[in-house]
């Protein structure tokens, strides 16, 4: 009975926690940002500003069905996070992750604006760039650890990123399409505010707009929990070592948001293909290798 | 209590400036006064704005089109007219196609004069606005 007590407060703990963290990163980044093009920059609670005002703002809807996606896409990442954080199947996370996005490409496609069309059809091509690499790291982790489970790949002797630093690798680069970073940012930018690099959020305004922002927020917080499984092992220390690996990971993506132009989505598509093909298969090829010896 | 007051979002329009303006306008997001640290954003898009700033005369041409993007603004919102010829059509006012000033076609809450308007003045503007947007809401509510 206490077991369960204690895993629903868990539970809660995650739902409120994950969010606050990831909004502060999102100010953080804003302001790093800023700081590097020279700027004063915003507060770093700005996007709590930002969402605040969302939500109290008049609601435009263009038809009845297209916000129900993006809450349906809330759902869905928000049970992603939970799973993973709660040391769960990793596999299935990435497969509710998937439907999660999928919703939200959805909601792009039922507002039905030529803005958002492209916008969606955008995101589709992040996701077939992406999805392999996040696939090949389960595949890895269970490969190195015999397990799908977080709670058993973070309790190894090892940690994973000693077996499997170029699927680390891959998924860094990976990381820069999850957190909609340049030169990846083709469907939702943070930086551009204009037409096609907001594509798909044209038609969302007020609530549903915060509603997206604090996605992204969750999205944020689970794509850096990958960070967190490949830096943790069964010494207590490293967990906060995992924690400063994430931050390190989240500042490197907003010096190379910072430093790239945006990509065609055909070069985005094509190098993060052969990105996640060789770093994947020469690292699943050594590591078989290696334990034949 | 306004909440946008901390992150008022601004689209911008051009009706029909000869760009002085809105160069000034797009001055104000440089490193120099980076209106961003209010947390102002020059977002592309009416329907996630707060505050319509436009610059230019209304001409038989753009009038439907200013109206359509106010209209396509979520309330609360404000309209900042930038610039003589927003304000008032400017030395546009005699041609044969020009309205006059935006108040033509939709509301406007503040008037920022000049030829072009200086990034100053058009923070200024854009504060001020917000300063009405308090009133406003304070109206409604009692």
């Amino acid at each position: 009975m206490n077991d369960i007590l204690i895993k629903i407060l868990k539970i809660i703990g995650i739902v409120v926690i994950s969010p606050l963290v990831g909004g502060f990163l999102s100010g953080l980044d804003r302001k790093i940002s800023a700081r590097l093009q020279g700027r004063k920059g915003p507060s770093i609670l700005q996007p709590f500003y930002d969402v605040r005002k969302l939500l109290q703002k008049e609601q435009i809807r263009v038809n009845s069905a297209y916000r129900f996606y993006v809450y349906l896409s809330l759902l869905f990442i928000i049970f992603t996070v939970v799973l993973i954080i709660m040391g769960g199947d990793l596999l299935l996370a990435i497969f509710v992750l998937t439907i999660g996005s999928l919703m939200f490409v959805l909601g792009g496609y039922a507002s039905s604006s030529p803005y958002s069309n492209i916008g969606s059809e955008r995101e589709l091509l992040q996701m077939m760039a992406y999805e392999p690499c996040v696939l090949l790291v389960a595949i890895g982790l269970y490969y190195q650890s015999g397990s799908f489970f977080v709670k058993d790949i973070i309790a190894q002797d090892k940690p994973a990123i000693i077996y499997l630093p170029a699927i680390f690798l891959a998924f860094v680069y990976i990381l820069t399409f999850k957190l909609r970073k340049s030169p990846f940012d083709l469907s939702m930018s943070h930086h551009g505010h204009q037409e096609i690099v907001k594509g798909i959020t044209t038609e969302f305004s007020g609530e549903d707009l915060a509603i997206i922002e604090i996605t992204h927020w969750y999205e944020t917080i689970m794509a850096l929990s990958f960070v967190y499984i490949f830096v943790a092992f069964s010494s207590p220390i490293s967990h906060l070592y995992a924690v400063l690996a994430c931050f390190a990971a989240f500042i490197l993506e907003i010096i190379i948001d910072n430093a790239c132009a945006r990509v065609t989505w055909k070069t985005a598509l094509s190098s993060a293909w052969g990105v996640t093909f060789f770093f994947g298969a020469a690292n699943l090829i050594v590591l078989s290798l290696l334990s034949k010896f | 209590m306004n909440y946008i007051q901390k992150s008022p979002w601004i689209l911008h329009y051009d009706g029909s400036s000869c760009n002085g303006c809105d160069i000034e306008v797009l001055a104000c997001l440089t490193p120099i006064y980076d209106v961003e640290r209010f947390g102002i954003i020059n977002t592309g898009n009416p329907k996630h704005a707060d505050i319509l700033l436009i610059t230019g005369a209304v001409n038989e041409q753009n009038i439907n089109v200013v109206k359509q993007l106010y209209d396509q603004m979520p309330n609360p919102k404000m309209v900042v007219a930038i610039g003589i010829c927003a304000c008032s059509g400017g030395i546009f006012s005699e041609c044969y196609n020009v309205i006059g000033g935006v108040d033509k076609a939709i509301p406007v809450d503040v008037y920022v004069p000049g030829c072009a308007a200086r990034p100053e003045s058009i923070i200024s503007g854009v504060v001020k606005a917000l300063g009405l947007l308090e009133e406003k809401i304070a109206k409604k509510a009692s």
